[in-house]
């Protein structure tokens, strides 16, 4: 994980929710690269033929709530985005998110500060969000330790994988 | 008990101290939890290959884990078959037994709950965001996503924040053709859809003490609209009485103490409160039905499902109006029972010859209708009545298709009307 994120940014609204994000009818699709072709179908259907990779989502409050689908977060990892911000986000996505190694950020009044199309840049240790364009930011409380961690990892597989591993060679050595 | 902060606990607080093997713990600490309870549907097909990219072999306790399919039962689709046969052949190679299969089968949440898998004090994860429901068993029951499957499955065990706990007391009675689903669908008019975000609900009072397990699974179900870790009742006679002839592990029935800190207390009086409605587009945009049926909402569609609202009492309640009447010209009507049980109780009562002798289509079980992938695939502008749990743009198939949520009585009456109907003027 990187500490300085910097990215071109979408804007979302308030209670995006997993449907609009990808809809009941693609859950039967499992191939990530499948998947980023209908991602924000519903929301935002330009982002899956514009999104760069690197490029940052920011929305309002309550971010992917509903469902537990993590083909939403895993469309999102399929096409490189950089880092989600929102106002607040809903518990499932943010532990999907994060476990799948994408850079999540709850920042309170994030989504005031930007346009779409702006250049958001995130300092991940400082806890700041600056927008390069109009020069205003927000703070935020850095992540937990626990957390950083699983970023830094690459996500909650690589994790395991290595606590399995650990287990495995204490397990050889006794 | 008295803990360190010089209070007692909370009864989520309880249950994650013991997941935790912890005397005591506060909000906001992180747990590492042992699960009682892994459950998967047809999201667990992505869990295997995380699972095996952790390098893990076998499943921490297959005892523990159910797998109950209820999408697309049958498959619908070939992807759908695949995620299936995904399924049963991880499920052969781990050793897990207990896979609710086609003939079998029936919404997870309802899986859990009619075959005791899911007990009081048990830490419980899912793979759908309906998990809270379960915490009507006075568990912690939480949706989590299939990586983080994978790491269960593996190692037994995940990480939780401790939430704070949001106090719901509820006091009064319920007037004629008013059910547990307008209280869950006014508190969310209250509450709104981020209220309770990372909380835990706890709902308490004599309202709710009087509630069946049915009743009190509608209303812990919705919490997840709430944004809620867990929503859930403290056991009692009622949770004891359920369960007793089903519990597949043992009870360890845990209660606020009476002196536990909570975050904030809402009190609501159902006494003299009428159905009510959750208009499009948010399961938080509720008013009271009889103002929106003078708005003459005329309706394409009617659905009578879902794990909020699909359970046999559910189904009496909808059978009982129905019978006699017809299902409005130009109204399609799907109900779809929880689980296979149901169905077959609906079969024997003679439910299923009332719908369909109405003009119904009594259908197997599955989610069916409520998610938009399977089949009741609204077309754009239509307008469904429905009974399930979510009403956001797209929920049910086309994004400008209106969905309003609604108990089952209600949806009865607006298939027998072809518009939205308060359940008392058929009653």
């Amino acid at each position: 994980m990187k500490d300085v994120i910097e990215g071109r940014v979408w804007v979302l609204g308030a209670d995006v929710d997993t449907d609009q994000i990808i809809s009941g009818k693609h859950l039967t699709i499992i191939d990530p690269n499948e998947l980023k072709k209908h991602v924000f179908e519903i929301a935002l259907p330009e982002f899956a033929t514009e999104a760069r990779e690197g490029d940052i989502i920011v929305a309002d409050e309550n971010f992917a709530c509903g469902s537990s689908r993590e083909h939403a977060p895993q469309a999102m990892r399929a096409i490189g985005v950089g880092a989600v911000v929102a106002d607040s986000f809903a518990r499932i996505f943010y532990r999907n998110a994060i476990n799948l190694g994408i850079p999540t950020i709850e920042a309170r009044g994030v989504r005031k500060i930007f346009e779409k199309g702006d250049t958001a840049r995130i300092e991940m240790r400082a806890g700041r969000i600056t927008n390069l364009r109009t020069g205003s930011y927000v703070t935020f409380p850095p992540l937990p330790p626990h957390l950083l961690e699983l970023l830094e990892a690459g996500g909650l597989v690589e994790k395991v994988r290595t606590e399995l591993a650990r287990r495995k060679a204490a397990a050889g050595a006794a | 008990m008295n803990g360190p902060h010089g209070h007692g606990m909370t009864m989520a607080e309880k249950i994650l101290a013991r997941a935790g093997g912890l005397d005591h713990v506060v909000p906001g600490q992180i747990v590492e939890g042992n699960v009682d309870l892994a459950m998967m549907h047809e999201q667990g097909a992505q869990t295997v290959l995380p699972f095996h990219q952790m390098g893990a072999e076998t499943v921490w306790d297959p005892d523990r884990v159910v797998i109950a399919i209820d999408h697309w039962v049958p498959a619908s689709t070939e992807g759908a078959a695949i995620l299936h046969r995904i399924l049963r052949k991880f499920a052969a190679e781990t050793h897990l037994p207990h896979f609710y299969d086609v003939g079998n089968h029936g919404i997870c949440h309802q899986i859990l709950a009619e075959n005791g898998w899911v007990v009081p004090g048990d830490l419980a994860v899912g793979t759908d965001s309906h998990t809270n429901m379960l915490g009507a068993m006075g568990a912690v029951a939480a949706g989590i996503g299939p990586t983080e499957m994978a790491a269960v499955l593996a190692l037994g065990q995940l990480w939780l924040k401790v939430p704070p706990t949001l106090q719901i007391r509820v006091r009064g009675r319920f007037g004629r053709g008013v059910t547990a689903k307008d209280l869950i669908l006014r508190i969310l008019g209250e509450v709104k859809t981020t209220g309770a975000t990372y909380k835990a609900v706890e709902f308490t009072g004599p309202t709710i003490e009087a509630l069946s397990m049915p009743e009190r699974f509608t209303i812990c179900n919705m919490t997840t609209e709430m944004g809620a870790k867990a929503g859930m009742v403290a056991p009692d006679e009622t949770t004891f009485d359920y369960l007793r002839p089903i519990a597949k592990h043992s009870m360890h029935p845990l209660r606020s103490d009476a002196d536990a800190a909570y975050e904030r207390v809402i009190d609501i009086d159902v006494d003299g409160m009428p159905p009510m409605v959750a208009c499009p587009y948010s399961p938080d945009n509720v008013r009271p039905l009889p103002d929106v049926v003078r708005e003459h909402v005329k309706v394409d569609q009617v659905f009578l499902g879902s794990c909020t609202n699909a359970r046999i009492e559910d189904l009496r309640e909808g059978a009982a109006m129905m019978k006699g009447n017809k299902v409005a010209p130009g109204v399609r009507f799907i109900v779809s029972p929880a689980s296979t049980k149901i169905y077959a109780q609906c079969l024997a009562e003679g439910i299923i010859e009332v719908f369909t002798n109405a003009g119904a289509v009594f259908t197997n079980s599955s989610c069916s209708a409520c998610f938009g992938g399977n089949m009741g695939i609204l077309a754009p502008d239509e307008v469904c009545a429905s009974s399930s749990n979510r009403n956001f743009p797209g929920r049910m198939g086309a994004k400008e298709a209106r969905i309003y949520l609604l108990s089952p009585a209600a949806t009865v009456a607006a298939a027998i009307r072809g518009e939205l109907t308060d359940p008392r003027d058929l009653m």
